[in-house]
């Protein structure tokens, strides 16, 4: 086993298994915190794949940004001293059709991945950030502003829900 | 030797519990961490094909702009969900049937 497929396996499984604590603990915390780990290991995915750029916007914006907002909901939706922080699970029933259809989605769309001949040319790893910053202002140019607004529209509108209204 | 098959591998088992975790869970601050689940497996499809069928940046590129998306929703989403919890004193789903006739 070379050493690219050891590292490969190490953030594959961190990845898959810390999601699978997000989805199936039963205490929102720990949910939360798996999160982190499965953001560590896509960034870690993402630094095998040669993307530095996008691997160093996963740790700044989802770990610094939104997670500590997701966690900021979790302390803000429950009354911290009666420990209520568990979330519903359900018996087995509940989960019967659920987990069925993720099963079945996990079949379908990974032996579509293995099956398929993917064609097309690799590119070489090499520093990306320069010519994604040329690409922002150059070729994407509408869609980066777009995307500022869209930023400056939602942040507004998120402060602006949360108000608490006078006559209320 | 690793290449594209085992990225979207890893990407499809993401998914899956991404909807795993959205069709089970009654939380909704848990059910935001199940799409933040799916974003991330599309955002490992776009870089890996970026990476070995592409052969140019546009698939990083299309990333940044869905983990812009995904912080945008997220912060309107719990905005949405703190004045659920603010008039229903429960950050559960079931608890959101106010239109409900």
């Amino acid at each position: 086993m070379t050493p690219e497929a050891l590292v490969f396996w190490v953030f594959a499984l961190v990845t898959v298994g810390s999601a699978a604590v997000v989805v199936l603990s039963r205490t929102l915390i720990y949910g939360a915190f798996a999160l982190l780990f499965t953001f560590f290991g896509v960034a870690g995915l993402y630094v095998l794949l040669g993307a530095d750029f996008l691997a160093a916007t996963q740790l700044l914006i989802y770990v610094g940004g939104i997670l500590v907002l997701l966690l900021f909901g979790v302390m803000l939706t429950h009354r911290i001293n009666d420990l209520d922080l568990k979330s519903e699970l359900g018996g087995l029933w509940d989960w019967l059709g659920p987990a069925s259809v993720a099963v079945g989605l996990f079949v379908i769309l990974s032996t579509t991945a293995l099956k398929t001949k993917w064609q097309g040319a690799a590119r070489p790893p090499a520093p990306t950030t320069g010519d994604i910053g040329r690409l922002f202002l150059g070729k994407f140019l509408l869609p980066f502003e777009a995307a500022s607004v869209l930023l400056l529209v939602a942040l507004v509108g998120a402060a602006m829900i949360v108000r608490r209204r006078r006559d209320a | 030797m690793i290449s594209l098959p085992h990225y979207l591998v890893v990407a499809a088992a993401l998914f899956s519990l991404g909807v795993l975790g959205l069709l089970t869970r009654r939380n909704a601050v848990n059910v935001l961490m199940s799409i933040e689940l799916i974003l991330n497996s599309a955002n490992v499809n776009l870089v890996a094909f970026s990476r070995f069928a592409a052969g140019n940046l546009g698939g990083q590129v299309f990333a940044v702009f869905v983990i812009v998306v995904a912080a945008a929703e997220v912060a309107v989403a719990l905005a949405i969900v703190l004045t659920l919890y603010r008039l229903r004193r429960t950050p559960n789903l079931d608890a959101a049937d106010i239109l409900k006739g």
